[in-house]
């Protein structure tokens, strides 16, 4: 086990070299001059050359890219073009944002998508199963970007039940510790503020969560049905188990290690940031700060970001991978490697 | 206070109150060096308080300040970066003020009786750049034709929904320096083709309509203008593909001249008639990374606006700039399309909010009925 986490982190290296190579190159090829989007539309050349020298940006690519690798191996990202703030700064304050959202996400998508996998399953054929599968459907074609502004016109504005911007209302005053508002809120028992994120968080969260949602409950019910229809479960039920038990405890538990890859790929996605999703609700999550860090060519920025998403890529794997051995006995005993 | 210059440069004081240009508090400056940015200080109504990025910026009221004191405790600016959210938080009361609506929403909020709206004409345009180093493009007959191809009547009763005005010369009307005498290019097909016909493509040709990817206030919605133009040059027999860029490339793009016509325009940081005509179409601009896209050098026009450079007063400048519009409207560089009307909309328990043509504005005296 030790060896295999070993084994990945080794990897690891590899991979973010990789991906640190195709990063800056591959932004520098595309059109588009971080000087002259910093100075806007008409900026005269010469602001533009002084900005580029000072920027670094009139070396060669191999000596940039060179002394952009070293300061990586010292911990340092560079510093944003566009704020002159630490990337690593910026970017960290972002992802704690995204981290809330996306984990609210996951949990309501998880949990209603396998509750929804798991009735379709049982009730094969039913009207439940058809509506179920035919929300998820809806589910998963459905334009996010429509969604969440269909979700604030009859939450927000019609209803006036639920706030529909930011991560808690304008004027609240808010101490950072971790970064996480629900958390920081609890440890310092600011309760006020703590129901107030929580219901700034529905809508995103419920927004972000629907295409997870429509593929984890139809991964549970095709899953679900596969493992029903074993041996062992009609084993189960001959010797008298209650139907509840053999569904929670035989198949489910057999059925999901599918839906437990789909769920750490999705979350890793999440945790990429969702930038349809932030930028309908103003959440100022790294999504949003990816594409504009790509917009405005700010390129230690987008390099940055991209790593971590390497990073967070190989981690969630890694977890879902080190959840595999929990859940499958054969595992632990083949995948000693 | 003295300031010396190398040569004459009338402009300079107009360029002085442009928003690049504040004065600094030198020993901010020595404490914060390249961080003063991020550390404001000034001498306004306000305080800065923080700044999130992307986020928001949160100043209060400044009890030390010289003027008339503000009247609000605190001003939130919050990013909230879709236009149709903007608009739904301003309908939540979630904020007051709602800047740079889309003028559909403006006109939904004009009709509701929470909100109240102050109109203003802004100080920017809206162009159809002519790539005049280009073959076909570099004959102003061709160009003229174009001008007479366009109902900009009707681009500023649709997308503009009627907030804007067509433009006839560079800069609008509220500046000093317009010339008034100016007849636009009337809207006119057969004239149009009688025009491409004597330049000698009866036919019409072939040619690249660049679409701006990002809406502005000259611009609200540049691909559906783009669409409405190449539908009034395929009247005329011009037939033009739309080409569109991701902003950071058009940028580039432009600003070295890959076009053939390219859709931009321009907000006037001051009223200063150079801040346009030296800025946008002095052949100093031409050269990449242009800011002149147009590409376009006449030795009379720059004669005449450098001149005007070396002036000091608005009477002495402004015959310059009235004969340099003449060379423009003979020569149309452009097909200048629209000055647009900003508009804030805001919540009626506000009073005295300001709205500047430039966009920036002070505070200070706004109140909030409770």
């Amino acid at each position: 086990m030790i060896h295999f986490i070993a084994r990945r982190f080794f990897h690891l290296i590899f991979i973010l070299i990789g991906v640190s190579l195709l990063v800056f190159f591959m932004l520098r090829l595309i059109p588009g001059d971080p000087a002259q989007l910093l100075l806007g539309e008409f900026a005269s050349p010469q602001d533009v050359a002084a900005i580029r020298e000072r920027l670094g940006l009139d070396r060669s690519y191999p000596y940039q890219y060179l002394i952009y690798i070293q300061n990586l191996f010292r911990g340092d990202m560079g510093i944003s073009i566009r704020s002159g703030i630490p990337v690593s700064e910026e970017m960290f304050v972002r992802f704690l944002a995204t981290v809330e959202l996306s984990v609210a996400a996951m949990l309501i998508s998880s949990l209603i998508g396998i509750w929804a996998g798991v009735i379709s399953s049982i009730r094969k054929y039913s009207a439940f199963d058809y509506g179920a599968m035919v929300m998820a459907l809806v589910g998963i074609s459905m334009p996010i970007f429509w969604l969440g502004l269909m979700l604030i016109y009859l939450f927000s504005v019609k209803l006036g039940l639920l706030p529909m911007m930011g991560r808690f209302s304008i004027g609240m005053d808010y101490e950072t510790i971790t970064g996480l508002v629900l958390l920081d809120s609890l440890l310092k028992g600011n309760f006020p503020l703590f129901l107030n994120s929580l219901k700034h968080l529905i809508l995103p969260a419920f927004t972000l969560a629907t295409i997870p949602m429509a593929i984890i409950a139809r991964m549970t019910r095709s899953s679900m049905l596969d493992v029903m229809s074993k041996d062992y479960i009609r084993t189960a039920r001959a010797k008298g188990l209650s139907y509840s038990r053999v569904i929670l405890q035989h198949a489910l538990k057999n059925a999901f290690l599918p839906i437990l890859t789909v769920i750490g790929l999705n979350f890793g996605l999440l945790l990429g940031g969702a930038v349809m999703t932030e930028t309908i609700f103003s959440w100022p999550g790294l999504g949003r700060y990816v594409v504009d860090s790509l917009l405005a060519r700010d390129y230690p920025a987008v390099q940055g970001c991209i790593l971590f998403f390497a990073v967070i890529m190989v981690l969630v794997n890694l977890v879902v991978d080190i959840l595999y051995f929990y859940l499958d006995p054969r595992l632990r005993i083949d995948g000693k490697g | 206070m003295s300031l010396r210059t190398e040569k004459p440069y009338a402009p300079l004081v107009a360029n002085l109150a442009l928003w690049l240009c504040p004065i600094l508090s030198p020993t901010a400056l020595e404490r914060y060096k390249g961080d003063i940015g991020r550390n404001p200080i000034g001498t306004g109504p306000f305080k800065f308080v923080k700044w999130v990025k992307d986020d928001q910026i949160v100043v209060e009221r400044n009890e030390e300040y010289w003027g008339d004191k503000p009247h609000l405790d605190r001003i939130i600016l919050k990013a909230i970066p879709e236009v149709s959210a903007r608009f739904m938080a301003l309908q939540t009361g979630a904020i007051d003020i709602a800047d740079d609506l889309d003028p559909d929403s403006i006109q939904m909020a004009k009709g509701n009786p929470n909100f109240k709206a102050i109109e203003q004409p802004s100080v920017n345009v809206g162009y159809l750049a002519f790539n005049t180093k280009k073959p076909i493009l570099n004959n102003k007959i061709v160009r003229q034709a174009v001008n007479h191809a366009i109902d900009k009547q009707t681009i500023i009763k649709t997308i503009f929904r009627g907030l804007g005005m067509p433009a006839v010369n560079p800069f609008p009307p509220s500046m000093w320096g317009y010339n008034f005498k100016i007849k636009d290019y009337e809207y006119n097909v057969s004239k149009a083709k009688e025009l491409l016909a004597r330049a000698g493509y009866p036919n019409g040709f072939s040619t690249e309509l660049w679409a701006m990817p990002v809406s502005r206030a000259y611009m609200p919605e540049p691909v559906k203008t783009a669409e409405l133009i190449q539908g009034y040059l395929a009247a005329v027999g011009i037939n033009a593909k739309i080409v569109r860029h991701e902003w950071g490339v058009y940028l580039d793009k432009t600003s070295k001249g890959e076009h053939d016509l390219c859709m931009l325009g321009w907000l006037g940081g001051n009223a200063d008639p150079d801040n346009f005509l030296y800025g946008l179409l002095h052949s100093d601009n031409a050269k990449p990374p242009a800011a002149n896209v147009a590409f376009w050098q006449n030795d009379e026009f720059d004669r005449l606006v450098k001149e005007a450079q070396s002036l000091f007063g608005k009477e002495k400048r402004a015959p310059f700039y009235l004969k340099a519009q003449e060379i423009f409207h003979e020569e149309v560089p452009w097909a200048p399309l629209a000055h647009s009307t900003i508009v804030r909309i805001y919540n009626k328990k506000l009073n005295n909010v300001p709205l500047r043509p430039n966009g920036l504005n002070s505070f200070q005296m706004v109140w909030k009925e409770k």
